[in-house]
């Protein structure tokens, strides 16, 4: 979107510029203003459903939502007045009373830790909230989405990621009030809904309710500390989604989908989300191998291995001339390894016998 | 693709052909959806009512391989109601007149009787592509994967080129790429007709150019094709190096391709893990995997990317690029001193125009899609936009073909092959992956119910199926995705090895494999 910001209108005391369209969040966070959010995902439709991010808007007589009240030219905008904060204690005091647990493992998702750094900032030790606990755990044997339920908070940002950014509308809302609960159609199973396994449900979820249940698998190892992250692109089609790893120990734990990936701006499909561990599988080759005289293969030292590898091509050619000598270049290695095979090929024997998986 | 993956939110006709994009190209459909939610209108021509057909507007189930019969019907109609962009087509490109005269005899009517549409259905798609500037089309191999995958690629291109759909936000042609980094080995010269960055291993000036760049003179002609190369194992070829590819389980007809690996005298294969592949090798050599290397990856946008080592390998593996080198080096080949991935890059950089203004540093926040041809310039998310490549854009004057093999008393039923959300590939990679059994553990063929009483079938019962080159055992599964007269399986599993019964066919220009065709015939096991 080209953003002309030809209107103006006040936040807390300066003057802001916006275009047409924006929301009051929107132009606050452009001009660095935090203001809590538990329901709002900026790839989603603004929900209001928190009421976390209340303004002061001159001129509207009770605060209003800023994730859901468009911008207008003069507005006279107060993001953190001692009200305004109060408020925000009040309604974060209620959500973290109706939770099992506040502080979860990173390992659920994404954004599993927004309740738990919110509830941080506002100082809530403890509350003198109590009553009714939200939500029911549903077992659902599925070895990828955690649905633990008793951490909900009905911000529905998972019921829309779905809807909105998936476009699958795999899940829903059933029942009201403190009975509010997510699910699939006829309360079943994931796998026998329209799920398909994408895990952007989990990666949005801000308290860990919907939990990513493979890298939990890591939970005891990782404990509490953020594991590493490596930006990279995920292994599978060309679409080329920007990915987080997550390490611990020189392993493997999970992914993250990057928020700000190109290709994919937050969104990934099950193989990229889920189907990372095959680099850790024992099949791995961990050593080179060489056909023995038996017609087997044995496991070979590096020296011997190309050695040979490099002897067998020197032989084929002297024996049968450099258009005897093929090379398949692959689809799935850098573009290093890519290049490398041509030049090999063309530097090594002046052909241009080189081609890569494509074709098949 | 001509557009960028964003533009996939822009269009206001989608014409998708050939492309199972929800469960291939997961997060590329989501675009899409977005734009049907804005009011987009959805065309999807494909054999199976496949996912994206649910999600379409007007679905056209097309007989396997009769894609250019159904284009030229579209392209009929678009001229006849004068649905065409004169000033695009006087602009920018060249041969309208002759294409105009060509296709006055592709009737629609005449297109329902080869592709089984209704004349109908195709009329009010080609009047929904045509009546809009923002027109834009998908396809992916069920456009490639025939013997005339180049005539129906030409075909879309005369589609683009007579309404001007191309080179503007919301439209373009746009193939999506099937392997993470497929583009940019092509890109970066694994190929027998192109050195790196797609410069003509026939043209003179870049004959010099590379023969000063390599330092030694390179074959004036063409290459010959993997394909080509495979059938000459042990007559003219005898050593192979094969990277990261698990040929024998996806090329077509297996027997064929293993018994050309195995003629062959010298066979070094570099891999992960031992595929079926790379048991059949001389020297097999233990490449690092995603997450342990660092390198470059091109995806279907044109974008390059850096992938970056999360975790060391185990064992001994290394990576693809210090094997090749480490081998290049012993016969004495100049030019393979790296040590790095970096200076590989940047070396590829060089030598290739579309990549002249990226170097290992630029690309680290992924901002750039070639051709990016000097070091000022922000690269180029749209092609065709002012021109094309090669002047005009020019109308081919295609004619339908029937397949390579079509359905006989023998072979009575259509084979499609293809791809599932859960698996990639030969699950060399997802077959490995904990869980994924729990969504697809096994391989099935999915047959139209009244076909399965047809031919005395039982829903969950195997089957055996036959090609003209063999046969194989897969499980029956009732399915209405499939329609009369049309199977469909997957190539992913090991124990169901499809690519058995494939094969009847190549593109003659490409070399691409019919795999989505196959008259195969059904029998109760």
């Amino acid at each position: 979107m080209t953003h002309t910001f030809n209107s103006f209108g006040e936040i807390d005391g300066v003057e802001v510029a916006f275009s047409e369209g924006e929301t009051i969040l929107e132009v606050a966070q452009r001009h660095e203003k935090e203001i809590p959010t538990l329901c709002y995902d900026p790839r989603l439709e603004p929900f209001g459903g928190c009421r976390l991010c209340i303004v002061e808007l001159e001129g509207a007589r009770n605060p209003v939502a800023s994730c859901t009240t468009k911008a207008t030219p003069g507005m006279v905008v107060r993001t953190a007045t001692d009200t305004i904060e109060a408020y925000r204690k009040t309604l974060l005091e209620m959500v973290v009373s109706e939770n099992r647990e506040v502080d979860v493992s990173p390992l659920r998702g994404y954004a599993a830790g927004e309740l738990a750094d919110l509830r941080d900032k506002y100082a809530i030790n403890g509350t003198h909230i109590t009553g009714a606990k939200s939500g029911t755990n549903k077992t659902d044997e599925n070895p990828f989405i955690l649905r633990d339920y008793e951490l909900c908070i009905s911000c529905y940002r998972c019921v829309r990621v779905c809807a909105e950014q998936e476009g699958d509308h795999a899940i829903n809302v059933m029942n009201r009030g403190f009975h509010t609960q997510i699910t699939t159609e006829f309360d079943g199973l994931l796998k026998d809904s329209a799920c398909t396994f994408c895990g952007q449900c989990i990666q949005t979820c801000p308290t860990g309710a919907l939990a990513d249940k493979k890298a939990l698998r890591a939970e005891d190892e990782v404990a509490d500390a953020i594991p590493d992250k490596t930006r990279t692109i995920c292994p599978y089609c060309g679409v080329g989604c920007s990915v987080d790893i997550l390490t611990q120990n020189e392993k493997i734990v999970g992914i993250h989908p990057a928020m700000d990936g190109p290709a994919n701006q937050g969104a990934l499909c099950v193989k990229g989300q889920f189907a990372y561990d095959f680099v850790q599988h024992s099949d791995r080759l961990k050593t080179p191998l060489i056909r023995g005289d038996d017609g087997e293969l044995h496991a070979a030292t590096w020296e011997d291995a190309l050695d040979k590898a490099a002897e067998g091509f020197r032989k084929v050619n002297a024996e049968h001339g450099r258009h005897s000598i093929y090379g398949i270049a692959s689809g799935r290695a850098p573009s290093e390894a890519a290049y490398l095979m041509q030049k090999f090929i063309r530097v090594g024997f002046g052909s241009n016998y080189i081609d890569n998986c494509s074709r098949a | 693709m001509s557009n960028p993956l964003v533009d996939m939110q822009k269009p206001e006709v989608i014409f998708c052909i050939g492309t199972n994009m929800t469960e291939c190209h997961p997060v590329a459909a989501t675009g899409l959806k977005k734009a049907i939610d804005r009011g987009a209108k959805l065309i999807v021509a494909d054999p199976r009512r496949i996912g994206l057909a649910d999600l379409s507007h007007l679905y056209l189930p097309l007989r396997v391989g009769s894609d250019t019969a159904l284009l030229l019907g579209m392209a009929h109609v678009i001229a006849r109601e004068g649905l065409i962009d004169e000033e695009f087509i006087e602009n920018r490109t060249t041969g309208f007149d002759e294409f105009f005269e060509h296709i006055s005899q592709w009737t629609p009517e005449w297109a329902e009787t080869i592709t089984g549409v209704p004349a109908k259905d195709i009329e009010t798609a080609a009047m929904w592509y045509g009546g809009t500037n923002k027109g834009a089309i998908y396809y992916t191999l069920g456009i490639t994967e025939h013997i005339c995958g180049v005539e129906n690629v030409q075909s879309l291109c005369n589609l683009a080129l007579m309404t001007g759909n191309i080179g503007r936000e919301g439209t373009g042609i746009n193939p999506m790429r099937g392997q993470n980094n497929i583009q940019g080995a092509g890109d970066s010269g694994a190929l027998p007709n192109n050195y790196p960055g797609f410069q003509a291993v026939t043209d003179p000036e870049y004959q010099a150019k590379f023969k000063a760049e390599y330092g030694r003179a390179v074959d004036l002609e063409k290459g010959i094709t993997k394909v080509t190369a495979l059938e000459l194992c042990g007559d003219s070829i005898h050593a192979m190096l094969i990277d990261g590819e698990n040929t024998l389980l996806s090329d077509p007809d297996r027997e064929h391709c293993e018994h050309a690996l195995r003629a062959l005298e010298h066979l070094v294969v570099i891999d992960i893990f031992l595929t079926e592949t790379a048991e059949l090798a001389d020297i097999v050599l233990p490449a690092t995997a995603w997450g342990e290397t660092d390198g470059v990856c091109t995806n279907t946008e044109r974008r390059v990317q850096r992938m970056r080592a999360a975790v060391p390998p185990p064992g001994e593996a290394k990576p693809d690029w210090w094997i090749i080198c480490q081998i290049a080096q012993r016969l004495g080949f100049k030019g393979f001193d790296f040590n790095a991935p970096k200076p590989i890059f940047n070396e590829l950089c060089r030598v290739s125009p579309i990549y002249a203004g990226l170097d290992w540093e630029r690309i680290d926040k992924s901002e750039y899609q070639w051709p990016v041809p000097h070091k000022e310039h922000p690269g180029t998310p749209r092609l065709h936009e002012e021109s094309f490549v090669n002047g005009r854009g020019i109308f081919s004057n295609v004619h339908y073909r029937d397949p390579a093999e079509t359905i006989s008393e023998a072979f009575p039923v259509w084979l499609t092959t293809g791809r599932r959300l859960q698996s990639y590939h030969t699950r060399t990679q997802t077959g490995r992956a904990q869980g994924i059994d729990y969504l697809l553990s096994e391989e099935s063929l999915e047959i139209n119910p009244a076909d399965i009483e047809k031919w005395e079938l039982t829903d969950g019962e195997w089957c055996k199926m036959s090609s003209a080159r063999g046969s194989i055992n897969i499980k029956v599964k009732a399915t209405n995705r499939s329609p009369r007269g049309t199977v469909f399986a997957s190539f992913s599993f090991a124990d169901v090895p499809v690519n058995l019964l494939t094969g009847s066919g190549y593109d003659p220009i490409t070399h691409t494999a019919e795999l989505k065709v196959c008259p195969v015939r059904l029998e109760p096991l």
